[in-house]
Parts: structure tokens; C-alpha cells; sequence
């Protein structure tokens, strides 16, 4: 961007005082509006059918939480958050009021508060903690590949092989018979144990396979966007085939280990242990990532590199080896991301990588190719809003994630969190 | 006469199927600053872009130290001492400021020493240390670009149009920084359009047209014969200030 640009970004920034105004005043009306509508809803539910009410309730708190999120600018100043606090408080007050939504003797609707505060918000705990949980095993998929975009410009489809390959080093350890013996031992010790030998395995299978892929596959196609997307869905589907060679083709149901399945109960909620686990192994990996990007050299390198390569080159480093070292990484996490997806499902099949790229590339497009900060916010955005849309409306759980890109993509057309040009 | 720092001969370029250099022949002597002047289009860019291999030269030699370098990576070339300070300055705007001088000093941490040298060159830098560069203004842009380049001691720096749509006040300010780096004798290759800074600067001189160097010689003697200028310049250069 040119500093002409920039000045006229500031600009277009700072609106005059009047144009202020007039911006709070309309925050403040759609609060008003978004909450009074929300509010008749909840003393006389208006409609005979309660979706019909539920859609209302929805499409008020929506309009009143946008409205206290503009008071404070929030939109435009950081996205990323706006959204997520609109999904997240929207989700509470729109699972509130479906809880405490019920029908009456007399055949109508009636709103009971104290079913909405304790029933919907246990259940909202719970969907946000589900949220979390898929989000963060997303990000951790989809990392690699926004990485392997804002670097190389490669758009990687074989991405979701090497979360199967992690699946299946996961699979291949619990029906063993040691492994079983680890798994089903009511110790700590022997579970992590295990599982850590397990993402051990993942990464130094994933990572070298990724470098055989690199080499093989994506080397010759770079600059070439067609050939990479033929190539690389090809590639995925030789390790997908090499996989069912290995393992078979038929699915296979796990158990998690012992002590980190189940699940407890706090007050109204009640938590999957393993939700727990994936949600503080998700985000210590990405706080692990945030420090490698953030505090190293190759972190630096890399995030100059998705703005130019050429520069990086002509400051005396060489570019092909950062390549080689992020797609090694970015396969690695795939596979890591597998061997906790796969635990989370319990159900493995050669399948299950695959099934996850439609997700991985709405994340990754929604956050702005080649941002990790993006990509991690438009994962937690994606698990947050398919869970709180599966509680309240299971029937539409599936289109949310298409609803959500299209809705970010018209707002911001370059996502989130832009970070390369196109 | 010493074998000149860099040597390029009968160099051409082709960028896919265009012809945009047609034999280049230049030397850059070692310690001074040599002047690339030339109209707009005439291949200066090219020509940088070409030393440090970023287009690949399609025929002709260059020589660096004695070194043949016509293949030589790009890496390898900054490695060897060469700095390049791209026309669009090159600078991450997603990293900070002190990140973009942390990449530059490629063989460690930043040496103090010679961080207080560059700084005192650009003091606006230090006010910006931890900002992202993208934040920083056109000029200030242009500064950190060429303290990036400074911050390592380098053989040779290649630097093309430094003084593009900036103040003059600025401009004079970077006239100051390149007087101090002359006085420690890095050789310089420096493009320009402005022709009042690069008489003020400039040792030798050469200028381009079409894809070829149409003249060479000292800089004080292009600056003093205006007839000279208007033929290999056309009267553009001036109006620029
Ligand atoms: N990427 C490119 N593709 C095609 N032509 C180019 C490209 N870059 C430069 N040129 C052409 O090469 C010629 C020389 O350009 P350049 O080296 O940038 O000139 P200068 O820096 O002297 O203004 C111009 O005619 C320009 O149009
Ligand atoms: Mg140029």
C-alpha cells in the first residue's frame, strides 16, 4: 500500500464529529429496537409455532448486541472480535430463550425466565465449550494450510490427508494390544503417556511424508494454480489409498483413554471430560504457535515471507528451505490436529480428513488467506456457531458454516484478517 | 585503474517475452558512489533487479569482487556483502519496525554500535522501534528500507530511486544520511530521477537509455555541462525538483 493510501485510510477513518453522532445514535436505536423486540417476545411469545419465535428472538438479540458492539466501535476496529462476541452473546440469549421457550396446557407458548436462565444457560456453557473444543482441533487442521498459502501460494487439497494419517497412527496405537492395556488403565500417566508417544509418531510420520510431498508433488506445480489443485487433490488421494492399503478400508470405533473420557457435572452442565482436554491441547498449541510466529526468527521470516518473498530472499535468506520447514510444520499439525479429531470422534475411516476440508477451507477463507490469527478466529467462529445453531436449530446446522463465509466475505471480501495481496 | 567492485557486461534481460535489456555494460568502482540516471522506462530497475538476480540475465557477464555472479541465487548474493533497497523500499508492514531490522542483521543480534551509527542517520527510527512498519509514512518507509540495508557493514548497496514522491524536506534529510555513509566509503550503486541529489551525491555517473548505458563518466562533469544533461536526459529530470 502506498502511503498515499494510507493517509486516505486514516482518513476514511476518523468520520467528522457529526457522522460520529449520528453512527452512536443508530448503535444506540438498534439496541433499543433489538431488545425491546426480544424483551415482547419473552412476555408474550406472539407466534403459535416456537421457531417461528425463536427466529424472531434470534434476529432481535442479533440487532441488539450488533447495536452495543457499534456503540463502541468494535466493528471496525477489530473484527475479529466483533464477530465473536456477537456469535457468542447472541448464542446465549437466543439458547436462553429457546429453553425457556415451552408449550402450554392450553396448547400456546409460554416464557418461563427461570428455565431460560438455568436450563439455557447450562446448555450454553456446554455448546461453548463443544465450540471451542471443535474450533480449536479445526485450527490446528487448517494452520498448515493457510500458512502454505500466504507463503507459497500453494493451495494445498492433499491438506486433509495428513489429518487421516494422524487418525490412523492414532487408531493403529489404541487397537493394539499394549496399547489397549495404556489406554484402558485408569492412570493419568498411562493415557498422556500414550498419547503423547501418539502425537510423537503423527509428527515424524506427517512431517516426513509432508517433506516427500513437498518435494514430489508441490515443487514442480508451484506458480501454477490449476496444476497445483489437480496435483495436489491427486496427492491426497495416493495417501488416502496408501492409508486403506495399510489399515483397510472399514471404519473403526475407539475408545478414549480411560480417564480423559466421561464426564462430570457442574451445577446444570454437564461436561465431556475429553471437550476439556482437546479445548486446553487446542489452545496450547496455539499459544505455541503464536510464540514460534510471534518471538522467533523463522516466526518473523515467515510472516515477512507471506508479504514478499523476493524481499527475503535479497535480505541473504533462502526462501525454499522456509518452504520446505512450513509445509513439514503445517503437515505435522495436520496430523496432531487427526490424532485429537480422531479421538474426539471415536469413529476412524479414510474419510475422516476429507470430510474435514470443507470446514478447513471456510476457515481458512473466512479469516483471510495466510493470517494465523484469522484462521484462529474464523475456526473458533465456525465451532462456536455450528454448535449453538445445532442446539437451537439442528435441522440448519449444516448451512451456518456456508452462512457464516457468505456473510464475512460480503462484509470483508479478503476476510478478517487480510495479510497478502491478490 | 583497480578492478572495479562490480562489472556488468554486454548484459541482456528479457522479462518473459519482452527484450528490456539490450547489452548492458557498467562498472561500479569500489568505495564510491556511483549514479544510474536515466528517463523513466529506460531499464534502471531492471538493472538492479538483474544484479541481484531477481530477473535472470539472458546473456552478458557479471562480475562481483573478481567473481563471476551471473547465476549466483539471490541469497547468496546478499550473503556475499550486496544490500538491495528496492524502488517499492521492501518493507514487511506487518513487522515492526525493530523486526524489519532484526531480518536485516542476518548474521545475529543487532550490533549496538552500529545500531547507534544507523539510528543517528534516522533518529525518527527509534521513536518508531516497536510500531509495524506499515504504520510508518512514506519517507519513513524509505529510511528504515535504507537502515536495513545499513545495519550489517555490506560491500555493496544497490539502491534505486530513494527520493520517489518524497518532500523535500525529507529528501534533503536523506542527502545528509548518504554524505555520512560516503565518508566511511561503502560503494554505492544508487538509481535516480532527481537530478539536484544525485549531483549532490554522486562520484561517477552513468545513464541509461533503452535498455543500454548511453554515457559514463564523473558526476561533476555532467553536472557541469547542461547541454549534455538536456540531450541524455531530456528536460524531465529537472522539473522533478
Ligand atoms: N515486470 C515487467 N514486465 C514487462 N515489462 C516490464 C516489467 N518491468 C519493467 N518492464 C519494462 O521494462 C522497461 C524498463 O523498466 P524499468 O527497469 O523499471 O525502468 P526504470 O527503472 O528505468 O524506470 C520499461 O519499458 C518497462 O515497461
Ligand atoms: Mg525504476
Amino acid at each position: 500500500m502506498s502511503s498515499a493510501e494510507n493517509t486516505a485510510a486514516a482518513a476514511a477513518g476518523e468520520p467528522g464529529l457529526a457522522q460520529r453522532l449520528g453512527e452512536r445514535r443508530g448503535a444506540a436505536l438498534a439496541l433499543a429496537l433489538g431488545a425491546l423486540v426480544f424483551i415482547i417476545g419473552m412476555i408474550v411469545p406472539l407466534f403459535g409455532a416456537r421457531w417461528v419465535n425463536d427466529v424472531i428472538a434470534v434476529i432481535a438479540a442479533g440487532f441488539a448486541v450488533h447495536g452495543a458492539l457499534s456503540l463502541y466501535d468494535v466493528q471496525q476496529r477489530a473484527p475479529q472480535w466483533y464477530l465473536l462476541s456477537l456469535v457468542v452473546v447472541t448464542g446465549f440469549l437466543a439458547i436462553a430463550y429457546h429453553s425457556g421457550l415451552s408449550p402450554t396446557d392450553a396448547g400456546g407458548l409460554a416464557f418461563s425466565l427461570g428455565d431460560a436462565l438455568s436450563s439455557g444457560a447450562g446448555s450454553w456453557t456446554q455448546m461453548t465449550i463443544n465450540g471451542l473444543a471443535m474450533g480449536l482441533l479445526i485450527f490446528i487442521m487448517a494452520s498448515g494450510m493457510t500458512l502454505t498459502f500466504g507463503l507459497m501460494g500453494v493451495l494445498n487439497l492433499g491438506h486433509s490427508a495428513f489429518i487421516t494419517i494422524g487418525a490412523y497412527v492414532l487408531m493403529t496405537f489404541l487397537v493394539s494390544d499394549w496399547g489397549r492395556g495404556l489406554s484402558g488403565a485408569e492412570s493419568v500417566v498411562a493415557n498422556v503417556g500414550l498419547l503423547a508417544l501418539v502425537v510423537l509418531v503423527a509428527l515424524v510420520i506427517a512431517g516426513v511424508v509432508g517433506l516427500l510431498f513437498e518435494r514430489l508433488i508441490v515443487k514442480p506445480v508451484y506458480d501454477n494454480h490449476l496444476k497445483q489443485i489437480l496435483v495436489t487433490v491427486g496427492g491426497g488421494i495416493i495417501i488416502t489409498q496408501l492409508i486403506i492399503a495399510i489399515s483397510g478400508p472399514n471404519e473403526v470405533q475407539l475408545n478414549q483413554p480411560a480417564t480423559l473420557s466421561g464426564s462430570f457435572i457442574v451445577g446444570p452442565v454437564v461436561v465431556e471430560t475429553f471437550r476439556l482436554v482437546a479445548v486446553a491441547v487446542g489452545a496450547a498449541i496455539f499459544w505455541g504457535m503464536l510464540r514460534v510466529i510471534n518471538r522467533t526468527k523463522v516466526g518473523i521470516l515467515i510472516r515477512a515471507g507471506v508479504q514478499s518473498t523476493e524481499m527475503v530472499e535479497a535480505m541473504g535468506y533462502r526462501i525454499k528451505m522456509l518452504f520446505i520447514a512450513v509445509f513439514m510444520a503445517g503437515s505435522a499439525l495436520a496430523a496432531v490436529g487427526g490424532v485429537f479429531w480422531g479421538l474426539y470422534d471415536t469413529l476412524i475411516h479414510p474419510e475422516i480428513g476429507g470430510l474435514r476440508l470443507f470446514q478447513i477451507i471456510i476457515v481458512i477463507i473466512i479469516g483471510g488467506l495466510g493470517s494465523i490469527t484469522g484462521c484462529f478466529f474464523g475456526a473458533l467462529l465456525l465451532g462456536l456457531l455450528s454448535n449453538y445453531v445445532g442446539f437451537v436449530a439442528p435441522e440448519v446446522a449444516e448451512f451456518s458454516s456456508i452462512a457464516l463465509m457468505v456473510a464475512v466475505l460480503m462484509w470483508r471480501p479478503q476476510g478478517l484478517i487480510p495479510v497478502i495481496r491478490m | 585503474m583497480a578492478e572495479p567492485l562490480l562489472r556488468l557486461e554486454g548484459v541482456h534481460t528479457h522479462i518473459g517475452h519482452y527484450h528490456i535489456l539490450h547489452g548492458v555494460d557498467l562498472t561500479v568502482p569500489e568505495g564510491e558512489l556511483t549514479m544510474l540516471l536515466g528517463r523513466n522506462g529506460a531499464g534502471k530497475t531492471t538493472t538492479l533487479r538483474t544484479i541481484m538476480n531477481l530477473w535472470k540475465a539472458s546473456q552478458g557477464r557479471i562480475t562481483f569482487g573478481g567473481n563471476d555472479i551471473t547465476q549466483t541465487p539471490t541469497y547468496e548474493l546478499a550473503k556475499s556483502g550486496m544490500a538491495y533497497v528496492p524502488e517499492d523500499m521492501g518493507v514487511f508492514h506487518l513487522l515492526s519496525v525493530r523486526e524489519n531490522m532484526e531480518l536485516a542483521a542476518r548474521s545475529g543480534p543487532i550490533d549496538p554500535d552500529r545500531l547507534e551509527w544507523v539510528v543517528g542517520l534516522f533518529p525518527a527510527l527509534k521513536k518508531f522501534w516497536t510500531k509495524e512498519a506499515g504504520t510508518l509514512s512514506g519517507g519513513q518507509k524509505q529510511m528504515l528500507s535504507i537502515a536495513r540495508a545499513l545495519i550489517e557493514p555490506r560491500k555493496l548497496m544497490l539502491v534505486d530511486e530513494p527520493t520517489k514522491g518524497l518532500a523535500p524536506a525529507i529528501i534533503n534529510e536523506l542527502v545528509g544520511a548518504f554524505q555520512q555513509l560516503k565518508e566511511t566509503h561503502t560503494t554505492v550503486l544508487l538509481v535516480e530521477q532527481n537530478f539536484n541529489f544525485a549531483q549532490a551525491l554522486g562520484d561517477s555517473v552513468a545513464v541509461m537509455d533503452d535498455g543500454v548505458v548511453v554515457h559514463t563518466g564523473a558526476m561533476a562533469d555532467l553536472a557541469a555541462d547542461e547541454a549534455l544533461q538536456t540531450r541524455l536526459l531530456g528536460l524531465s529530470l529537472d522539473s522533478h525538483q
